[in-house]
């Protein structure tokens, strides 16, 4: 190997070492910030000494045992300071555990639960949305505060805040690092799912920017779900999130044109589809269908939305949708999490169904919602409605409004293109009379 | 992005791998799903004498069935991967390799990875 070759191998093993590593730290030293810096020592620890010595065998092994040395060092450090008892316990630990036998499979387990525990963490509700994301992205994804500042086109000084503060207060907290049990654990969970939900949506459907779509952010929230279901192979909804994540991204090729413009879902060439990502999701959505079926559980939002998802994804072409179906996902999943948002969709699936008159008359009533008031989908699906139904300058206004309303740079675009056709329209109708 | 891996060597030897192996390479699977590797197809191939080549030369097609006998070293799995980088990959495909080491003592092959084609998808740098 040449030192290049070995740098980049350290990197790759750095990166798939990462989580595991400050996981199992920081249930030895009860401190994320703490944990994180441990690893990172054990890594210039790696750097200094594999170019000599070789890749060693077992490196996340190795990578462990060299972090553990400096958790030693780094309470020594502190006991001269102050003599803190607790801190003498843990110490104590960490030397019996650095003194164990390699025992590799009991380690496997732990390191699956140490994972589990730092996911619940970094999603802890003491936390922002905003906090757990970007701690989550950065101590499971790996993703440094440039790459998640980039994604979210924040600057990075606020990320490295955000985390900072995250960690701050975890640690003042004394926040315990556990997998909550029972009913706690459903709550907690839900969480957890909303957060990488929430990466993998900022990706999907960019807020604000020049991009329709950040495929690396759908990315690592597939990957971060793909390691949830790994770790909590026996709850429904996360085999459900990993199942919508799947599928959603199986569109990526056929959601934009060439020239980067959105192409929505009916009118995408299906062929374009990724057949590979299609199977995995139907094979998760199978799992979690199983476990609900196992303990007689009603499905949740997650699994609900990835049915519906499964939907779109079996039929061969727009018009073979089960929308039948779809109505009723819909109106389930409004029972189970009501939202104004659901309603709206449920609106489109029913206008497919039944006609655009029936979709009109439940948009309608949604226009007073003030939760919608600013959301631009609302007037873009009444728009389309309008326009179906002949009513072209209604139709027109809607979509000035939605693209109004709109960050995103190619939906206004397109939003825009949209009225100026409604305008051809109506003013062809206009001659005619 | 997803790898291949083409795991060649010499079809002396016939049969399934040894259990340790395979029970080895279930843990590694796993492992590497921990870590956000993850494991999206595999299979393993019969030997090259269930086999055929189909050529196209000079206009004209060629059916030759199997076995392959002129070739050194032939396909005998493959395992496609969703990583994070190539360098991802290759530290996968490292660790697998080495099990043989273990469990399958003096076995001596060659896993060949290459990037699939994704729509959207760009191919990683080459300094990756």
């Amino acid at each position: 190997m040449t030192a290049t070759d070995t740098h980049r191998a350290i990197d790759a093993v750095f990166r798939i070492e990462q989580a595991k590593l400050i996981a199992g730290l920081t249930r030895l030293v009860r401190d994320i910030g703490v944990a994180e810096e441990l690893a990172q020592d054990a890594l210039v620890a790696a750097l200094e000494q594999w170019p000599r010595s070789g890749i060693p065998d077992n490196p996340g092994a190795w990578l462990m045992t060299a972090a553990k040395h400096k958790a030693i060092d780094h309470f020594r450090r502190n006991r001269l300071r102050e003599r803190k008892a607790e801190e003498l316990g843990y110490e104590r630990e960490i030397e019996q555990e650095t003194a164990q036998p390699d025992p590799d499979e009991a380690l496997d387990d732990q390191f699956g639960d140490d994972l589990l525990r730092l996911v619940f963490i970094s999603c802890h509700p003491i936390l922002s949305p905003e906090a757990q994301t970007a701690l989550t992205l950065r101590l499971l994804g790996g993703l440094t505060s440039d790459e998640i500042a980039r994604a979210f086109l924040l600057p990075e000084p606020t990320i490295q805040q955000r985390i900072v503060r995250a960690k701050r207060m975890l640690s003042d907290k004394r926040v315990p690092f556990e997998v909550p049990r029972g009913a706690e654990l459903e709550a907690r969970l839900s969480s957890v799912l909303s957060v990488i939900y929430l990466i993998f949506n900022e990706g999907y459907a960019a807020t604000a920017g020049e991009d329709w779509m950040r495929p690396q952010l759908c990315q690592e929230a597939l990957r971060l779900g793909r390691i949830l279901a790994e770790l909590a192979r026996e709850e429904p909804e996360v085999h459900g999130l990993v199942a919508l994540m799947e599928i959603q991204s199986s569109r990526f090729g056929a959601r934009t044109l060439p020239s980067g413009e959105p192409v929505l879902l009916l009118d995408q060439d299906r062929a374009r589809w990724d057949r590979l990502l299609i199977r995995r999701g139907l094979a998760a959505f199978g799992r979690a269908e199983a476990l609900n079926a196992a303990s007689a559980r009603a499905p949740g939002p997650y699994v609900l939305q990835a049915a519906i998802a499964a939907c779109h994804a079996r039929a061969g072409t727009a018009d073979q949708t089960d929308w039948a179906r779809i109505v009723g996902l819909y109106a389930k999943l409004g029972e189970v999490t009501p939202s104004p948002v659901i309603e709206l969709n449920r609106a489109v699936a029913l206008a497919m169904l039944l006609g655009p008159e029936a979709g009109l008359n439940l948009v309608d009533a949604l226009t007073a919602e003030p939760a919608l008031r600013t959301y631009h989908l609302l007037p873009s699906v009444r728009g389309d409605l309008l326009r179906q139904l002949g009513r072209f300058d209604e139709a027109r206004a809607e979509f000035e409004r939605a693209a109004a309303l709109t960050r995103n740079e190619r939906e206004r675009n397109l939003l825009l293109a949209r009225a100026a056709a409604c305008e051809a329209k109506s003013d062809g109708q206009k001659q005619q009379k | 992005m997803r790898f291949i891996s083409m795991v060649k060597s010499t079809e002396s030897r016939s049969g399934p791998p040894p259990k340790a192996l395979m029970e080895a390479m279930d843990q590694l699977v796993k492992d590497a799903a921990k870590a956000g590797c993850v494991m999206v197809e595999a299979g393993g191939l019969l030997p090259t004498s269930n086999g055929a080549r189909i050529r196209l030369s000079g206009g004209k097609l060629t059916i030759m069935d199997g076995p392959f006998t002129e070739a050194k070293e032939v396909v005998g799995g493959y395992a496609i991967f969703d990583v994070k980088s190539k360098a991802d990959m290759i530290e996968w495909t490292s660790r697998f390799m080495d099990l043989h080491k273990e469990h399958m003592a003096g076995w001596e092959g060659e896993a060949e990875i290459r990037q699939l084609a994704e729509m959207g998808a760009e191919p990683c740098r080459s300094a990756e």
